[in-house]
């Protein structure tokens, strides 16, 4: 049975479908790549998994469960933790009472909760930062506070949007490394990423999609090889030669 | 830590002397009203300052509760001070209808639906009659005719409200809430029912505000509708009290409660009879410039901006 399950998902904004009878499976343990151009819908289909949008058709099973019509806090007790792309720290919040916030998901007590935070924030390389302002945090401290706050709600399926746009080298580096660790650590991860060195070295199969539509799905290999994947990104001409 | 707990200690042994180094009925009765805006400004301060939610309509809270009292005396036939507590439970039953209602907006919406919540509480304590006395209002007769025993029965009242607050503050739904003011569909991924954490929050808030009516009502012994569900003498004064004294910290509508009174009286009074007597219209103006000056200042308030204010008047200090 896969962790998490799409069947023909459709959401549509008005007359636009931004996601158009998407269907795919995330099988436990392992990392699936989500990606696409801009505007394809991939953070639509976030938004739908954790119910900040309401589907349109379809359904979403998660641990053989439908999950939809689920209020956002009710999926995240069931155990899907997210992430935001355009970060959302709580800015006039510590550090640690963000990640502390979101431990109390899973802990009732604030010696309990804190004692949480930090172990997480020491497994993200963030508790330099515990006692920091979240808004004085720079940006790529902000997105690993993000995968700290979610990984603090103790989740099994762990959805990252586009953690790693915005970051420099090293950090992108140490930000593969944080996902390694966290796959490691037996959370499985559906991930959207522009970057391609990241979403091809850490991905075990990858699900492409364009205009609300999935055009491939496979290892990073087949999937970079394909034919309408290079149209999506690239143009027709390439996709020809 | 222990500097604060001295200052608290000294405050405390300050207020419990008070009415014994002031024999004075009139600033008693300005301290009194002062301790009740400690209690109004407060329970404002949870819900808009630590929750992000900020209502203009507390005078919804503080009317109901104050009606309660005063509804127990002239159809009941029971004593007013029953209203402390059962005003503040009244007052929560409105909240969950408020909420219900104003919960399914946000931000400046929220703030609207709460003002145009307060008018609609106000029509309807003007016409039902029946059980109101409508324009004529609720007359009482005084359990006391000293300022002693209101006073304490203030004091406690307010040292219970901060010291509640407190509490909820440093707790988890106190996490809660001021993740819900900084981003409210964060909280909602991060497993928080916003719904609910904010109308606990209201719940909390509503009781205060409404035990604050029943003591009102106790006190000067007289309401009307336009007197308790004023917006201008009650829910902009909540917010005032907020934000001049500083929003989301602990003593901030403490501090601004006191601020507030002085100000008011001293321009209802015309600086003590000293002045023209026209300053006294001018009181609204001066509340006006007052906000705009703690805006563009000190955002965060007098107890929340206390490190500035020092720096700058300790750097006036040798120049002087």
């Amino acid at each position: 049975m896969p962790l998490l399950e799409l069947k023909k998902l459709v959401k549509d904004f008005g007359g636009l479908k931004a996601v158009n009878e998407v269907s795919f499976q995330v099988e436990k343990g392992e990392i699936l790549g989500l990606i696409g151009p801009n505007g394809s819908g991939k953070t639509t289909i976030f938004n739908c998994i954790n119910n900040f949008y309401p589907i349109t058709k379809g359904d979403v099973i998660f641990k053989g469960k439908s999950i939809k019509g689920l209020k956002p806090h009710k999926v995240c007790h069931l155990g899907i933790g997210r992430t935001f792309q355009v970060v959302k720290p709580l800015a006039r919040m510590t550090v640690l009472e963000n990640v502390t916030a979101s431990a109390f998901c899973r802990f009732n007590t604030i010696r309990e909760a804190q004692k949480e935070a930090v172990r997480i924030l020491e497994f993200c390389n963030l508790d330099n930062s515990k006692e920091k302002l979240a808004k004085s945090l720079p940006i790529g401290s902000r997105k690993r506070l993000e995968i700290a706050r979610a990984l603090a709600t103790r989740p099994d399926l762990i959805l990252l949007d586009e953690t790693a746009a915005g970051l420099n080298p090293s950090e992108l580096d140490e930000a593969i490394d944080l996902i390694r660790r966290i796959r490691e650590s037996g959370i499985t991860i559906l991930i959207v990423e522009h970057i391609m060195k990241l979403i091809m070295s850490i991905s075990d199969r990858i699900h492409a999609i364009n205009f609300g539509q999935t055009i491939a799905e496979g290892s990073p290999k087949e999937v970079a090889n394909n034919p309408a994947v290079i149209e999506a990104y690239l143009g027709e001409e390439y996709a020809r030669s | 830590m222990k500097s604060k707990n001295i200052t608290l200690i000294v405050l405390g042994i300050f207020f419990l002397l008070f009415p014994f180094i002031i024999r004075s009925e009139y600033y008693q009765h300005l301290v009194i009203i002062a301790l009740m805006w400690v209690v109004i400004g407060s329970s404002w301060n949870l819900l808009a300052g630590y929750t992000g939610q900020v209502s203009f309509g507390h005078a919804i809270f503080f009317g109901v509760g104050a009606y309660t009292a005063g509804i127990f005396v002239t159809k009941l036939e029971i004593s007013a001070w029953w209203g402390m507590l059962f005003g503040g439970f009244a007052a929560m039953l409105i909240a969950l209808f408020v909420g219900w209602v104003c919960f399914r907006l946000r931000g400046p919406y929220f703030a609207l639906a709460t003002l145009a919540g307060s008018e609609i509480i106000r029509l309807v304590a003007t016409n039902w009659e029946s059980l109101t006395d409508g324009m004529v209002g609720i007359l009482i007769i005084q359990s006391f005719r000293s300022k002693l025993p209101y006073y304490y029965i203030v004091l406690g009242l307010a040292a219970a409200c901060i010291y509640a607050i407190h509490l909820v503050i440093k707790s988890k739904w106190g996490y809660y809430f001021v993740s819900i003011r900084e981003d409210q569909d964060a909280a909602e991924s991060l497993g928080i029912n916003t719904t609910l954490y904010k109308n606990i929050s209201l719940l909390i808030s509503a009781f205060f505000a409404g035990s604050a009516g029943a003591f009102y009502m106790n006190y000067m012994a007289f309401i009307d509708p336009h007197v308790v569900f004023s917006l201008h003498y009650i829910s902009i004064m909540a917010i005032l009290v907020g934000i001049v004294g500083g929003v989301a910290t602990i003593m901030g509508p403490a501090v601004g409660a006191f601020v507030m009174v002085g100000v008011q009286e001293t321009f209802r009074s015309a600086f003590f009879g000293i002045a023209p007597r026209w300053i006294s219209e001018a009181h609204a103006l001066v509340f006006g410039l007052l906000v705009i000056f703690v805006i563009m200042f000190m955002a965060n308030g007098i107890v929340g901006d206390w490190g500035k204010i020092r720096r700058v008047l300790l750097r006036s200090r040798p120049s002087a």
